[in-house]
């Protein structure tokens, strides 16, 4: 078990059990699905664009616990940034994930994110990973 | 006579694997089955005393496997109890099997306004294929419901029955719930109404012997990786004179008579059915699969199963949050199952670690899953290669898991 507690760390299983922002909420400008054809996972990503920089993200799924950490994480992460920002984020996190050589460096900004690293070691959860932060980036603004 | 599983195990290599430290637990049978070593050995000496293209040399290895291809054809004749053995069509599997039947019985037999009936636990291959024929057509498809124990609503099958319908295919044995579809009834009623019967039999030939007289179906398909033998391969029985009426699928080498730019001549089926070269190899082995099969006393193998679906039903009842979907009294031995709090994705890496290889998803069947409110579950299905300790092992592992997404 031990490889899989790294997966499945405390940060992971704890959004897993109580996403933030999760539902949708009253009122929403932009909204926009994303679906896993191999699995059947679905989420939804709800938010606002204050200015520049996006807010309010709000999401829900249908999904396992990697998939639901990652859009809680990313509620909260993103808030506050431009989608320019979030695009580079998501590009870091995204290639950091396809990463099969060395360890991964997310660092500086990416907050809790860190703990979704070890996906990188089952490639076929990468999606899981990944399947909010692509709704919210290539989806409909 | 006891069934002694430890010497079957044996006869399959790969069972003996580890991951990582652990022993292999195999219980993803309903995806694909693993090989025998007669069959390994025979796709070997295939290619190291056979090899040679089939119908058309005069040569030593093409007459020699030419033989051995349509000795093949009626290995799976017997096996399925069909009339002759130019009634077995190979194809690469029961994909391509429904996608045949559709495309070609289809084209020259249902038009505009016929009906179609599949029911709502088909997988995708035997959905896809009657939708694309309905939309090019303009014919309907009608589903038969599936109620809470996950069997067939023959009441409203009844009523769905009428003289517009052409084609009724439903699955033998469904590989998203296990259950063991009624159709001997549902072929009596659908031939009272002048319709075919296609059954999706990929996961009935696997577990238990099939009879296509006795059954008195038009068409059944079934795949050979989920019968022991190689992927890439299956076969569909279609009763002659209906195979006679049927146009080609596709055109190509070897199922022509005479070619000309003006006119082409088919062959007789089967040979019209199958353009182009074949998975020889496939089919070979296919058929020293069904011999292996066949040389096992299939009524114990059968006990043996049903031994085990017992229990892995009463054991994973004893996990805290298991719901079970499926729960006729008519199963093949495999378990799909939902845990409280822990996704099936989840569910299925965290037993990795422990070695044990199971399904999570939706089976290919996301109308059934939405039938019952879910996206996904995990299913374990069965062989008669596994015993009692491996479903210990995995209700053991599961309960881990109930505590760690608790
Ligand atoms: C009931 C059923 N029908 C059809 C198929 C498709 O079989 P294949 O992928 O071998 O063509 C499967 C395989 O998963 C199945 O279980």
């Amino acid at each position: 078990m031990s490889d899989l507690l790294q997966l499945y760390q405390e940060i992971i299983l704890r959004h897993n059990k109580n996403p933030r922002n999760y539902g949708r909420p009253g009122s929403f400008p932009h909204c926009a699905s994303g679906h896993n054809p191999l699995c059947g996972d679905q989420v939804t990503v709800y938010w606002s664009v204050d200015g520049s920089c996006l807010s309010d993200i709000h999401f829900e799924s249908q999904g396992c616990a990697i998939s639901r950490a990652s859009a809680s994480i990313m509620t909260e992460l993103l808030a506050g940034k431009t989608t320019e920002e979030a695009s580079a984020l998501y590009e870091e996190f995204s290639a950091a994930l396809k990463n099969q050589g060395e360890e991964p460096s997310l660092g500086e900004g990416f907050g809790e994110l860190v703990a979704l690293s070890e996906v990188r070691k089952y490639p076929s959860r990468i999606k899981c990973a990944t399947l909010a932060w692509q709704a919210l980036l290539e989806g409909d603004f | 006579m006891s069934f002694d599983v430890s010497k079957i195990r044996q006869e399959f290599p790969i069972l003996s694997t580890r991951v990582g430290q652990k022993p292999l637990v195999y219980l993803d049978n309903a995806a694909t089955t693993q090989k025998p070593r007669a069959v390994i050995d025979a796709l070997e000496s295939y290619y190291t005393e056979t090899n040679a293209n089939i119908h058309r040399g005069v040569h030593f290895l093409a007459e020699k496997a030419t033989a051995a291809y349509e000795e093949a054809r009626g290995v799976v004749g017997k096996f399925l109890n069909a009339a002759r053995a130019e009634e077995i069509v190979f194809v690469r599997g029961t994909t391509e099997g429904i996608n045949l039947v559709a495309s070609s019985f289809g084209n020259k037999f249902i038009a505009e306004g016929d009906e179609v009936i599949i029911s709502a636990m088909e997988h995708h291959a035997n959905i896809v294929p009657w939708q694309l024929l309905c939309e090019e057509k303009g014919a309907h498809l009608k589903v038969i419901p599936a109620d809470e124990n996950g069997e067939l609503e023959m009441d409203a099958f009844d009523q769905l029955l009428s003289d517009k319908t052409k084609m009724v295919s439903v699955v033998h044995a469904s590989n998203a719930l296990g259950t063991i579809n009624p159709i001997k009834s549902i072929i009596d009623k659908s031939h009272a109404v002048g319709a075919r019967v296609l059954i999706d039999g990929a996961q009935a030939v696997g577990h238990f012997p099939v009879d296509v007289q006795k059954l008195n179906c038009d068409f059944f398909v079934f795949s050979g990786h989920k019968l022991f033998g190689s992927t890439g391969v299956g076969a569909i029985y279609g009763r002659f004179d209906l195979l006679e009426s049927m146009p080609p699928y596709q055109g190509g080498g070897d199922m022509i008579n005479e070619v000309t730019f003006e006119k082409t001549t088919y062959k007789e089926p089967p040979g019209r059915f199958e353009a182009g070269t074949p998975n020889i190899a496939g089919v070979i082995g296919m058929a020293r699969a069904i011999e292996y099969l066949e040389n096992l006393d299939r009524a114990l193998l059968l006990q043996h199963e049903e031994d085990l679906l017992h229990h892995a039903t009463a054991r994973l009842n004893e996990v805290e949050g298991i719901k079970i979907y499926g729960t006729s009294k008519n199963k093949v031995s495999l378990v799909a199952f939902t845990l409280e709090g822990s996704h099936p994705h989840d569910m299925a890496t965290v037993l990795d670690a422990d070695g044990i290889a199971i399904r999570a998803g939706h089976h290919c069947t996301q109308p059934l899953h939405s039938r019952y409110g879910i996206t996904a579950t995990a299913r374990a299905s069965f062989a008669f290669y596994n015993t009692r300790e491996e479903i210990d092992i995995l209700t053991e592992s599961l309960k881990k898991i109930q505590l760690l997404f608790a």
